[in-house]
């Protein structure tokens, strides 16, 4: 009988907690990228429905997401995830399947943006990045980032094969069009490491993608890849940092919402806000990463567009990330680039 | 009656056998948490390691027909149709999406491609019903043609058993081929060999600088009053107190080109062009040792605390020199302490992750690296938990040597 006042004073709390605002988690990559969503979606999304998000940083980390499925215990409601992991997840029942209809008329989207288990929320770029202070000439194509003559010092590469080996192909005179066809074979990957190892020893690799406009700034390397909203960034706080966009590489990065998760409802709903138009256009002001939604960009003036990947003049010579090629070929590539790293 | 009972000797020894034995479940009892907590939090999650390490449910569970129907097949020439027939009713069989995820994922880190050509394949099943075995096997290679190729098929047949040793074959640079026998790995995709030693060449390093910095320090901290003792070890603790993060930071900061050492070396004149102190093996190296001296400290601390100095007096007394008394006489006394601390050093360099990643190249990353790769990037667990257990053994083995050049028990002063 002594139970009872426990039984109530529980029933009481949990009657509480239902009635209270729903608390919805969202998990981005952090950094500027996520102070411009807590801006454009977080701040919007809070006002509109009541609810409190909850924001949680990550490092892409998809060990975390399948051990929270498997485990039926889903604490996180919407996560920013890279398009390798929306396909690989989906494939593997990690997400829910979107309901389009709650989100927004497909047609205003790229293309690219839709996925059965996600939808893109923003085009981002890896590209060649300098810093105008130090160097008098711009280098224009990954020919010349190769060219340890003409611009001599080091340079900074993100530490693993994505990315380096496309960038090694173009370097070696591979055209844009026709890199992941050469990639796929195995006289291709043989050409891409062996152009690697002519940078190897001006090579200063980087983890982090906020190291490469440090590195600049302190001046220990004369050019880097980078993803350019970092360099946007750098841009704002004053340095003096450029952008070559010749061969740069554009991925999308997606809204998906983890399988079993209690508040799909409010999942939903945070993900059509941040895929309306008004909503995105705010965001690519607070960072230059591009709108999927096609309507934002007509929201936005000419020098915000012309910061964006997804600009005319920047997307003319860019490679779109293939993502289907690194699903089936990232593993075997990673683990060459380690034996590569070792030789 | 009981009383007169007891007094016999011989009942007597029993009723004390059976207090002592009360006393010693007591005590045992006391100890069951402790006992219950390692068991739990220790040996079950390596247990569940080594167990994943050789797990291969994939195919066994979603492709069973296939795999039987492969298993009279000579593996070199093409695939009967009643192959291909299996094939498509298994996959048309799979209910749950996850499943055929996590086969295209096992075939895919056997055979490159395998991810999208399964996925592929199994969106667009089922089939029509009532095609001859012919008919089935040409609808499948119009669906995508790379159901000719060999690979393929030979992945399948060679994982249609529920335990596979592949993946703690490939974490030693070993494979099985298509028939089953045991050979090495490319040249170009031979890796963790090489990481291997390099995990250990850099943990042996970093002891030694360790050992070289952390005995001279811990012997003086051993010669001062108690009082003047504890406000030094204070200095060694507070580093050891402090986040490692923030640590790498720091020297972050200290090393990179710009920073305080290159700028006063340059403004000493000492070098024109700023050293190389970041983003290779000397910074992983300066920086571990750094983080790691109190554990080398603080065992050589408490063992030297514990040889009387009276000895080293008697020695030079006795007539020898005072290097050769501190050499001869001293050190051997501190070996215990020795012993420990580099153990501990070695064993926690071993398995470190953060600040090789952060200070250091591509070619200065350390097994757990890779492990930390497996288990997020790749989502391939099979491959991480094989390289877990490796390096588990690797280290028990180096273990087990040291307990055989010490032959004592590992003490910690």
């Amino acid at each position: 009988m002594k139970l009872k006042p426990i039984v109530a004073a529980v029933a009481v709390v949990a009657s509480f907690s239902s009635f209270a605002e729903t608390q919805l988690t969202v998990v981005n990559f952090g950094g500027a990228n996520g102070n411009a969503q807590k801006k454009a979606y977080f701040e919007p999304y809070e006002k509109s429905s009541g609810n409190k998000v909850v924001g949680v940083e990550y490092n892409g980390e998809q060990a975390k997401i399948k051990a929270m499925v498997e485990a039926k215990k889903v604490s996180w409601d919407v996560v920013e995830v890279e398009s390798p992991d929306v396909t690989r997840g989906c494939d593997e029942g990690l997400f829910e399947k979107l309901d389009y209809s709650k989100i927004g008329n497909k047609a205003d989207f790229a293309p690219a943006a839709i996925h059965e288990c996600g939808i893109g929320t923003f085009v981002w770029s890896t590209v060649m990045a300098y810093n105008a202070d130090k160097l008098k000439t711009a280098p224009t194509t990954w020919a010349d980032f190769w060219d340890i003559k003409k611009f001599p010092g080091k340079r900074a590469m993100r530490k693993g094969a994505r990315y380096n080996v496309e960038f090694a192909l173009m370097a070696d005179g591979v055209a844009v069009q026709d890199v992941y066809k050469v990639l796929m074979t195995k006289e291709g990957a043989e050409r891409a490491f062996k152009k690697l190892t002519e940078l190897k020893p001006n090579i200063q690799w980087w983890e982090a993608g906020a190291q490469p406009p440090q590195f600049l700034v302190a001046g220990d390397v004369v050019m880097t890849t980078a993803y350019n909203g970092r360099i946007d960034a750098a841009q704002r706080e004053g340095k003096n940092l450029q952008i070559t966009w010749t061969g740069g590489i554009y991925d999308l990065d997606f809204w998906v919402i983890p399988k079993g998760t209690p508040n799909k409802d409010a999942a939903l709903k945070y993900i059509a806000l941040a895929s309306s138009a008004d909503a995105q256009a705010e965001y690519a002001k607070n960072i230059s990463y591009g709108p999927t939604n096609t309507k934002a960009l007509a929201k936005l003036d000419a020098k915000v567009l012309g910061k964006l990947p997804t600009s005319a003049a920047n997307a003319k010579t860019a490679l779109q990330f293939n993502v289907t090629f690194w699903a089936d070929q990232g593993e075997a590539l990673e683990k060459r680039f380690a034996a590569w790293a070792a030789q | 009656m009981a009383q007169t009972l007891s007094q016999v000797p011989g009942s007597l020894a029993r009723q004390l056998k059976r207090v002592e034995l009360r006393k010693r479940a007591f005590a045992i009892s006391l100890t069951l948490p402790l006992l219950l907590f390692l068991v739990i939090t220790f040996l079950v999650p390596i247990g569940s390691l080594l167990v994943r390490s050789v797990e291969n449910p994939e195919v066994a569970n979603t492709l069973g027909r296939t795999a039987q129907v492969l298993s009279d097949w000579n593996r070199s020439t093409a695939p009967p149709d009643a192959a291909y027939v299996a094939l498509v009713e298994d996959l048309s069989a799979i209910k749950e999406q996850s499943d055929a995820g996590a086969l295209a994922r096992r075939l895919n880190s056997e055979v490159s491609g395998a991810r999208s050509l399964i996925m592929a394949t199994y969106r667009a099943l089922p089939l029509d019903q009532g095609m001859t075995p012919l008919q089935t096997r040409e609808r499948l290679l119009a669906l995508d043609a790379r159901w000719a190729e060999l690979s393929y098929w030979q992945a399948i047949a060679k994982n249609g058993s529920r335990w596979t040793p592949d993946y703690l074959l490939a974490s030693v640079d070993l494979q099985r081929d298509v028939q089953g026998n045991i050979g090495k790995v490319d040249a170009e995709s031979a890796a963790f060999g090489k990481i291997l030693v390099r995990t250990f060449k850099i943990s042996a390093v970093v002891t030694l600088f360790c050992l070289l910095l952390g005995y001279p320090l811990a012997y003086w901290l051993s010669t001062l009053s108690a009082r003047k003792a504890n406000m030094l070890m204070i200095l060694v603790l507070v580093p050891f107190w402090t986040s490692i993060l923030v640590r790498v930071a720091a020297w972050i900061v200290l090393l990179q080109s710009n920073g305080l050492v290159n700028r006063s070396l340059m403004g000493l004149g000492l070098i024109d062009d700023p050293l190389p102190l970041l983003f290779n093996r000397l910074g992983v190296i300066i920086a571990m040792v750094h983080i790691l001296l109190p554990f080398m400290i603080l065992p050589l601390y408490s063992v030297m605390k514990s040889v009387p100095n009276t000895y080293l007096r008697a020695a030079i007394s006795l007539g020898s020199s005072p290097l050769a008394a501190f050499f001869r006489v001293y050190v051997p006394q501190t070996w215990p302490g020795v012993g420990a601390g580099g153990l501990l050093v070695f064993i926690l360099s071993i398995g470190y992750y953060v600040t090789p990643a952060l200070l250091g190249g591509a070619d200065d990353q350390m097994l757990s690296y890779y492990i930390a790769q497996y288990t997020n990037v790749n989502v391939n667990w099979g491959m991480a938990c094989a390289l877990g257990a490796v390096l588990l053994t690797a280290t028990l083995v180096l273990y087990a040597l040291y307990r055989r050049v010490v032959k004592s028990e590992l003490s910690l002063g």
